[in-house]
């Protein structure tokens, strides 16, 4: 296997933790936004204190795709952040907006009984909307890269800086993110909660989200036809792009039977297998291009850089994952004895 | 405003925000964990009460720190896309380490905010220093890659293209060691005395206040022994900067023409069209002195340098005024701080000292940004000194002044919020620890 190729799996699975952590903590935003009934408050709080600890460890997996797609594949990042220039900078307001604001509400010096009162109550709003608006961008630029637009020379503005991601395929791939990464999150909080109640409220959720996401995966595979041709092939005429299509629908279909039979374990381990497939679905799929059809794989940096790279990942794993099965082991220690058991 | 004019504003702003929160990053996490051990050590609650105070401060200020670092990563390219092509094989490794520090960090942090009651003391303090490493290490890799920038190295230029790809070369440039040093004790210097002129003012207020006592105590030994190193630390910087980047050095003296025995300018307004400083005074001799060790020494002056590859004279020299006048009168602080601490009766006594640390409570940052101004501003017109122009790295997306207007307006909100935040949390630690 060459270098680029283990450095774009490289990137793909540290894309994946950051939709299966990260993403989850957008999707508690959501449900933050969207807290309703008798328990609203109590949902709320049991999203902040889900991902309070968590969420800036989560949230560095974004980063180290970016480093490593500039330092590995030069080419395609900079044919990405000149394209889309317009979501990304729309996609980093929204991460300064989400994450300052739930700093400011989290640590704010105010007694528990402000705490749903004045600037509280405009964090709290900040927070939510901008967790709904970040992962449309970051599945909007996604899309774009997927859709074969991004390459050569356009003529006009619009068709050089707006087309390539301002069209029906990208945003619905937007918001396929936004349910998929409020999806994850209703499983999550419904596996962190002791309250019967609370956790019927994400369980409830978890039915919607569910359902919602299948939908908005089956609307994006229709689109694609147009929206991103070169994807929509290879998912719909070659074996393993067949393989990937049935292995998403037969892990929404297990999610949702074992949501509906309130079996959580089975439903965590299908909703994050939903996910990682149709992430790796996607990926095979635009095999062998990072952005189509301006960039492949082999547009890679030289190869001392390459070998570089990729030891310091590996050093850098060494000490990643033991940190982060502790950090995970402190705060969600229940939690993750819970799915195994 | 041109389309380039606009990317470097939106870029010096961007990192003028950032660099901010980095330093307070890299500097309250080695402060609280201080606290902690004393509190470890001597069983004094107030410490406790001054770490945890702390840790939420700092908590707001990371956040904030890392979003708009986030935005920093993508900015590269956002706004050079080219220099991204073309320096990332060779700088980008250095990111890359700089994500793992970052992640350590960020768990560790984690790990410090919210595990007060689930951590054994010990291990509590561990997390906390952990972060304090990872905090100068993210640093350290950072600041290498700018360093690159002054002076790049690490391949071979043909047709200008780089080839012959060195990036464990590049990470050794002239620049990197001096520059990092300069970096990381200005971030714990410029901390430590926020935090001190914070305590000393309400300790004027309240003198037998012990808990501002114990923060001031901690705050000069944080900010005070770096502020004495940072002299020497800009001394050598300056020769590296002498030898590798002449226009740089120049800039930050004035120098137009080349001389012997070149004298060092105190003050002044440059004038780049006639060549002339109006209002300086020269001390003769002395830059030679200071650069080569030799009063008759010869100093590449702008006479040496093409036109079009000049500095904006001006700017440099007063940033660089600016940040030498604060880094002096800082270090002179940390003497006489020093020296009240060892022979008077506590320092809650010592007025004038109180009086002269809450006026010197900006003067860190202050170095900082004009620090940054002297080393960004100064390696101008190029973005990879001698090889590539920053107006060659521009991206060819149009009508920049939009991206730059919405950021500047964001960081500006974000920037008050901050302000009154913090605000809110010294009035309640000045109330809640008024203890004797």
């Amino acid at each position: 296997m060459s270098l680029e190729l283990i450095l774009a799996g490289i990137i793909l699975i540290s894309l994946t933790f950051y939709v299966l952590l990260g993403g989850a903590d957008y999707g508690a935003g959501v449900w933050s936004l969207f807290a309703t009934g008798p328990r609203a408050l109590a949902q709320r709080e049991a999203v902040a204190k889900a991902i309070g600890p968590i969420w800036e460890a989560n949230h560095v997996w974004l980063i180290l795709v970016v480093t490593v797609l500039f330092t590995a594949f030069p080419k395609a990042f900079a044919l990405l952040s000149t394209r889309l220039h317009i979501p990304l900078s729309l996609m980093l307001i929204g991460i300064v907006l989400r994450g300052s604001a739930f700093a400011f509400r989290t640590h704010d010096v105010v007694p528990r009984s402000e705490r749903e009162a004045g600037a509280q109550k405009v964090w709290e709003r900040v927070f939510a909307v901008s967790s709904v608006f970040t992962p449309i961008m970051l599945g909007t630029t996604i899309g774009a890269a997927a859709s074969g637009r991004l390459g050569g020379q356009a003529d006009t503005f619009v068709d050089m800086f707006v087309r390539p991601w301002a069209n029906p395929f990208c945003l619905a791939v937007g918001l396929l993110a936004l349910t998929l990464f409020a999806f994850l999150a209703s499983v999550y909080l419904l596996l962190e909660t002791r309250d019967d109640g609370l956790r019927e409220d994400f369980r409830k959720r978890a039915l919607w989200g569910g359902a919602v996401a299948a939908l908005m995966a089956g609307a994006v595979f229709l689109l694609s036809k147009n929206g991103a041709p070169y994807v929509q092939y290879n998912l719909a005429y070659t074996t393993w792009g067949r393989l990937t299509v049935a292995l998403v629908g037969l892990s929404a279909l297990a999610g949702f039977v074992s949501l509906w039979q309130r079996r959580y374990r089975s439903a965590f381990v299908s909703t994050i297998g939903e996910v990682t497939f149709i992430l790796w679905g996607w990926a095979l799929a635009q095999y062998p291009y990072l952005v189509i059809p301006g960039a492949t794989i082999m547009d890679a940096a030289p190869t001392p850089t390459l070998e570089l790279v990729l030891a310091t990942l590996l050093i850098g794993a060494l000490v990643l994952f033991p940190s982060l099965y502790y950090l995970y082991r402190v705060f969600k220690g229940s939690i993750i004895l819970r799915a195994l058991e | 405003m041109t389309d380039l004019i606009a990317a470097r504003s939106q870029m010096a702003i961007s990192l003028g925000f950032h660099i901010i929160f980095a330093a307070i990053g890299i500097a309250m996490p080695l402060m609280m964990t201080i606290a902690e051990w004393r509190w470890l050590r001597t069983g004094d609650n107030i410490y406790l009460t001054l770490a945890k105070r702390w840790a939420k401060g700092t908590a707001i200020l990371f956040a904030v720190g890392a979003m708009s670092g986030t935005v920093l990563s993508f900015e590269l390219g956002l706004l050079w896309p080219s220099f991204m092509n073309w320096a990332g094989p060779l700088i980008g490794p250095l990111f890359a380490l700089e994500g793992f520090a970052f992640f350590t960090e960020a768990i560790f942090l984690g790990l410090y905010l919210y595990g007060w009651t689930h951590l054994r003391p010990r291990v509590h303090l561990a997390t906390g220093m952990i972060v304090a490493l990872s905090g100068v290490a993210s640093a350290i890799a950072v600041v290498i890659a700018n360093a690159w920038m002054n002076s790049p190295t690490g391949f071979e230029l043909v047709d200008g293209r780089p080839t012959q790809i060195d990036p464990i070369a590049a990470m050794h440039n002239p620049h990197a060691a001096d520059e990092t040093i300069h970096m990381v004790l200005a971030a714990f210097a410029a901390t430590g005395f926020v935090v001190a002129g914070i305590h000393a003012y309400l300790l004027l207020r309240d003198r037998a206040n012990v808990f501002h006592r114990r923060a001031l105590e901690i705050a000069l030994v944080v900010g005070g022994v770096t502020a004495m190193l940072q002299p020497l630390s800009g001394d050598v910087l300056a020769r590296t900067v002498a030898h590798h980047q002449p226009a740089k050095l120049a800039a930050f003296e004035a120098l137009f023409r080349t001389q012997e025995g070149a004298p060092f300018l105190i003050g002044g307004l440059p004038d780049a069209d006639r060549q002339e400083v109006r209002y300086g005074i020269e001390i003769p001799y002395v830059l030679s002195l200071l650069l080569y060790h030799d009063p008759h020494a010869t100093v590449a002056g702008l006479d040496a340098i093409p036109r079009e590859n000049w500095p904006p004279v001006a700017i440099v020299h007063v940033a660089f005024q600016l940040m030498v006048a604060s880094g002096f009168i800082m270090a002179g602080l940390a003497v006489w701080a020093g020296w009240r601490w060892w022979r008077g009766q506590g320092l809650q006594h010592e007025t004038a000292l109180l009086r002269a640390l809450v006026l010197a409570t900006p003067l860190g940052f202050l170095a900082i940004e004009s620090g940054w101004v002297v080393t960004e501003v100064g390696r101008q017109p190029w973005i990879i000194y001698g090889v590539m122009r920053t107006s060659d790295a521009v991206t060819p997306m149009p009508g920049l002044w939009v991206p730059m207007i919405t950021f500047t307006l964001l960081y500006g909100v974000l920037g008050l919020v901050v302000v009154w935040l913090l605000k809110r949390h010294i009035a309640a630690s000045a109330v809640g620890a008024s203890t004797k």
